[in-house]
């Protein structure tokens, strides 16, 4: 088996090797038929092994490839961890990426058209975008892998790498090169909370590797720590809230959520693979992967689900005003991002990773319709002059409807299995901030509705606000991109039924997610489950589905009924629109405070630091120091042999005083 | 007192009395002479302590070799004594405090408080069969055999140095070179027959027609 | 009998006579050198000294190098010194201020 697990992740990294560094030999069309044919490989060995595994035939795999070192006793290895969640993860990652792959050919068909005129960057930029998109599945798949943190670290990091290079991708425009900064370096601040989470588990449980250090765990559930001054703290609880900022900042939760909106600078096809369907998705997968910590701390698990309901909620409202068609799919994203982590905090791993994997594809298939329509607009993002799409892109509306549906929890449709879970696992949980969580979590699915049905709306129904000559051009977008839409509608719409059963209440996850017994919320819903049928019927009659079909009829009633009505309550709430506007100023925050603070403290130390203490009083303070002492010690060099000698018998003298004396 | 002790006096009195007159003569030559007397009163001390083979070779070393050394030199290069040591005094009450000064810290270092006969007692004659030169030896050419290979070199290198520093070809000097000597070839090279034609007889001008006769 | 302090008093008195040596005699490098000469004569007194009374013998074997060393500086010593009078026709210490800052 071991080999098959190696190919699933070299045969991505070959692609975009080849692709990369000989991009400009073998042609775009070798670019994407390599590519394509690597991931391909890898999408087709994961369903493969996820078949091994529903059929039982597959044993979990669990093995060093390859030890880098040994240093203080403690092994870094490249190794593989294979079971169920991995299994389905990577089954997610290879068919999401594919999808992708195959949609590029078309969205990025004329990429010359974004560069400059003989731009060198420019030159190749089709086949090196092909080679990111794998190098970055292959990051990916190394990360969901792996059996030790050092190679789920390698992996974090170079999925942020690959996410940078895209973010930044069009690097001749000033935003873009703005945003993958800016990315970059919130990122940096996750990471660095995520290895300092690392080395905690190093020092107190002498070994990287999963296995192991999940199973000394529960003798270190009771350690306390000194971390600051005298204040104790439990080891469980600062090792999960460290390892949990770095996914805040790899799954963009408040307050480092600033950069997932920004980076819809990229290309459209990477937004949906990498900052919707995958790696922010990061976070979660690492979360649920370390429940046997996660479940030893309280506050840990308080502290993830207060964040990730704010994130939910809050983020969502911010999607209600966005005029930018993607920027509203990112703010759903997020919103979406904040539903899994809330989920985790309720102790519901099952439950935030089924909810994972149906947004895989129906927040990949919402961007990529997304991208189709951008397409067919000429590049315009506008909703604002879009509108009556509908009858010009006939694929494209449906399965951008089905999607929507699907995010906004349909009952029957992929999303509605997962929301729904999270929802009645939340309002089931005992962890504090449950109540606080439920409420925002629900009052959520009604602000899902209302922006998703905004944009759909907006976009595909109503009058036509686009120009003359765009309305001219405007055509069903070619095969390779709606293709993909339609591949992924299919999963979209039907994924969350097949897959319920097992994976909530079912043993998929047995024995891979562990949940302590009193936290163990699904548990007590599983006791209530009886069929696919019963629980849509359980939730045609729950508020979530009520709200969410209140948030649909007040958006086809305020955007296709009354029009004016949305300008009015612009003007009517307009501090409140201001606030939503204004992304509740993290931005300005972050800009005057830790960009502001870094550049003012960076000035003090350049022009007092370095130009004052050490270029003035340092260097060319003491080379002047030596200058004035030589003018005038150099009248002791009489240069005549006998002082010299003299010198030296006084300090003899002197020293035999000293040896005397002492 | 012991004959060795009153040995040992007389022996430390004249050293010390040589010493002060090789730092105090005037003559360079006189005070060559002087250290003479004083290295070879100090191996007599050191005979004293039974360490036969460094008082001989510093008497054949020391006196006969490296004293006749300085004897050379001085003798070679003709400094004018007189000027020599015009500012004498001048520099005597300084000498004399750094020396006191000194002087009073040794002795309060190894003087019989630290290191007297309680403390480090003489251990005495050795037995009739005991041979410095043997037990020297064997320390030399075991324990430190490389520091004594390394002392060859330096010496060695002593050679080469002052032999380097001090040669110097002057233009009006007539050696021969060995090294082209060995050269020669048995044929041409050691005999060479040159015809010489005979010279005309000059016709010598008028005026030193006297000359001509007394030939 | 003789005491190792005996010695020990009379290397140091050996070795503050050539000190003041040293500061006495400023014109003439020659006796400069042989007060070099005589303090190495004290030491070597000291090391034999030494040996004799903790029946070490790597005293004298000590005292051997330094003799090595000695003869090796005092005949480069002296080459210097000819060199020395040669170009400059003196061995007045106080004439030999190239170093001179």
């Amino acid at each position: 088996m071991e080999n098959i697990y190696l190919t699933i992740v070299l045969a991505p990294l070959v692609g975009s090797i080849v692709a990369g560094f000989f991009g400009g030999r073998i042609g775009r069309a070798g670019a994407h038929w390599v590519t394509i044919l690597g991931v391909g490989l890898s999408c087709l060995l994961s369903l493969y092994v996820v078949k091994g595994f529903v059929d039982g035939s597959l044993e979990v795999f669990d093995g060093a490839v390859y030890t880098w070192m040994v240093s203080g006793g403690i092994q870094f290895e490249i190794g593989f961890l294979v079971d169920k969640l991995t299994a389905l993860m990577m089954a997610v990652v290879t068919f999401v990426s594919l999808m992708v792959h195959i949609y590029t050919i078309g969205y990025m068909a004329d990429d010359e058209h974004n560069w400059p005129q003989g731009s060198l960057a420019g030159k190749n930029s089709y086949q090196r975008f092909f080679s990111y998109i794998s190098l970055f599945t292959f990051s990916m798949l190394m990360l969901v892998m792996s059996n030790n943190f050092l190679q789920l670290f390698f992996g974090w990091e170079a999925v942020g790498l690959v996410s940078y290079l895209l973010i930044g991708f069009w690097s001749v425009r000033e935003s873009a090169i703005f945003a993958n900064l800016k990315a970059f370096l919130v990122n940096r601040v996750g990471d660095f909370g995520f290895i300092l989470g690392i080395a905690a588990v190093a020092m107190y449980f002498h070994s990287l590797d999963y296995r192991e250090v999940f199973a000394l765990a529960p003798q270190l559930a009771n350690v306390q720590i000194q971390v600051w001054g005298d204040s104790s703290w439990s080891l469980m609880t600062t090792i999960g809230v460290l390892l949990f900022i770095g996914a805040m900042g790899k799954s963009a939760q408040v307050p480092l959520h600033v950069w997932l909106p920004d980076s819809m600078e990229g290309p459209t096809p990477i937004s949906a693979l990498i900052h919707a369907a995958t790696m922010v998705t990061a976070g979660i997968f690492m979360v649920a992967r370390m429940s046997p910590l996660y479940e030893l701390s309280e506050t840990a698990l308080s502290f993830i689900m207060v964040i990730g309901a704010t994130t939910a909620f809050f983020m969502g409202l911010i999607g209600l005003v966005q005029n930018d068609i993607k920027r509203v799919v990112a703010y759903s994203t997020l919103s979406q991002l904040g539903y899994m982590i809330t989920a985790l905090g309720a102790s519901a791993y099952a439950a935030g990773i089924l909810h994972l994997m149906t947004h895989a594809f129906f927040k990949a298939l919402l961007f990529l319709a997304a991208g189709s329509v951008i397409i067919a607009m000429h590049h315009d993002q506008d909703i604002r002059n879009m509108g009556g799409l509908r009858k010009y892109l006939p694929i494209t509306w449906i399965t951008f409807l089905l999607g929507s549906l699907a995010l906004i929890g349909f009952p029957g449709f992929s999303g509605f299995f997962s929301k729904d879970a999270i929802i009645e696992a939340v309002y089931l949980s005992q962890v504090g901030g449950a109540g606080y969580a439920s409420i925002l979590l629900t009052l959520g699915v009604f602000v899902t509705a209302l922006y998703s049905f905004r944009l759909y709306f907006l976009v595909f129904h109503g009058q036509e606000r686009m120009d003359e000559h765009s309305r001219h051009h405007l055509h069903e977008t070619p095969a390779v991109v709606w293709v993909p839409l339609v591949l992924l509608a299919i999963p979209s719409v039907f994924i969350g039924w097949l897959t319920v059963e097992a994976v909530l209440f079912g043993d998929w996850f047995k024995g891979v997610i562990l949940v302590a017994p009193h936290h163990d919320v699904l548990a007590q819903m599983g006791a209530g489950y009886h069929g696919q049928a019963g629980f849509v019927l359980h939730g045609l009659l729950a508020p979530p589905f009520w709200l969410a079909m209140g948030g649909l009829a007040l958006a086809w009633y305020i955007y296709m009924m009354k029009p004016t009505i949305a300008d009015y309550l612009m003007v009517r709430f307009g501090t409140l629109y201001r606030i939503l506007d204004g992304k509740y100023g993290f931005d300005q925050l972050n800009m005057a405070l830790f960009a502001g603070g870094s550049r003012a403290l960076g000035t003090l130390f350049w022009k007092t630091g370095d130009q004052r203490v050490i270029d003035g009083t340092l260097i060319n303070g003491s080379a002047q120091g030596v200058g004035w002492m030589a003018e005038r010690l150099r009248f002791i060099q009489t240069g005549y042999l006998y002082h010299y000698a003299i010198a030296m018998i006084l300090g003899l003298v002197v020293l035999l005083t000293v040896f005397m004396t002492f | 007192m012991g004959f060795e002790k009153f040995l040992f006096y007389v022996l430390a009195a004249t050293l010390i009395a040589a010493a002060g007159m090789v730092v105090t003569r005037r003559n360079p030559v006189h005070a060559v002479l002087f250290l003479v007397v004083a290295f070879v009163s100090s191996a007599m001390l050191w005979m004293l302590m039974e360490a036969e083979f460094l008082a001989i070779s510093l008497v054949l070393v020391y006196v006969g070799a490296v004293l006749v050394l300085f004897l050379f030199v001085i003798m070679m290069l003709d400094v004018e004594i007189a000027t020599l040591k015009a500012q004498f005094i001048r520099h005597l009450p300084l000498a004399l405090v750094v020396g006191v000064i000194m002087l009073v810290e040794i002795f309060l270092v190894v003087g019989p408080g630290n290191f007297g006969g309680e403390s480090f007692p003489n251990p005495g004659p050795q037995g009739p069969d005991y041979s410095n030169t043997r037990e020297l030896g064997l320390l030399l050419y075991s324990t430190y055999l490389y520091p004594f290979e390394i002392a060859a070199v330096i010496l060695l290198v002593a050679i080469v140095a002052a032999i380097r520093l001090t040669l110097r070809h002057r233009p009006d000097t007539k050696y021969l070179d060995p090294s082209k000597q060995v050269y020669v070839r048995k044929g041409p090279d050691r005999v060479q027959l040159i015809r010489v034609p005979p010279e005309p007889r000059r016709v010598p001008p008028a005026a030193t027609a006297g000359v001509e006769d007394e030939e | 009998m003789i005491e190792l302090s005996d010695y020990l008093m009379l290397g140091g008195i050996l070795f503050a006579i050539s000190v003041a040596g040293i500061f006495i005699n400023r014109k003439n490098l020659i006796v400069l050198l042989m007060c070099l000469e005589l303090m190495l004569l004290a030491v070597n007194t000291n090391f034999v000294a030494f040996s004799h009374f903790l029946g070490d013998m790597g005293g004298q074997v000590f005292v051997f190098f330094i003799l090595t060393v000695a003869a090796a500086e005092a005949a480069i010593g002296l080459a210097i010194l000819v060199v020395l009078f040669r170009n400059r026709r003196t061995i007045d210490v106080e004439d030999l201020d190239a170093l001179k800052g």
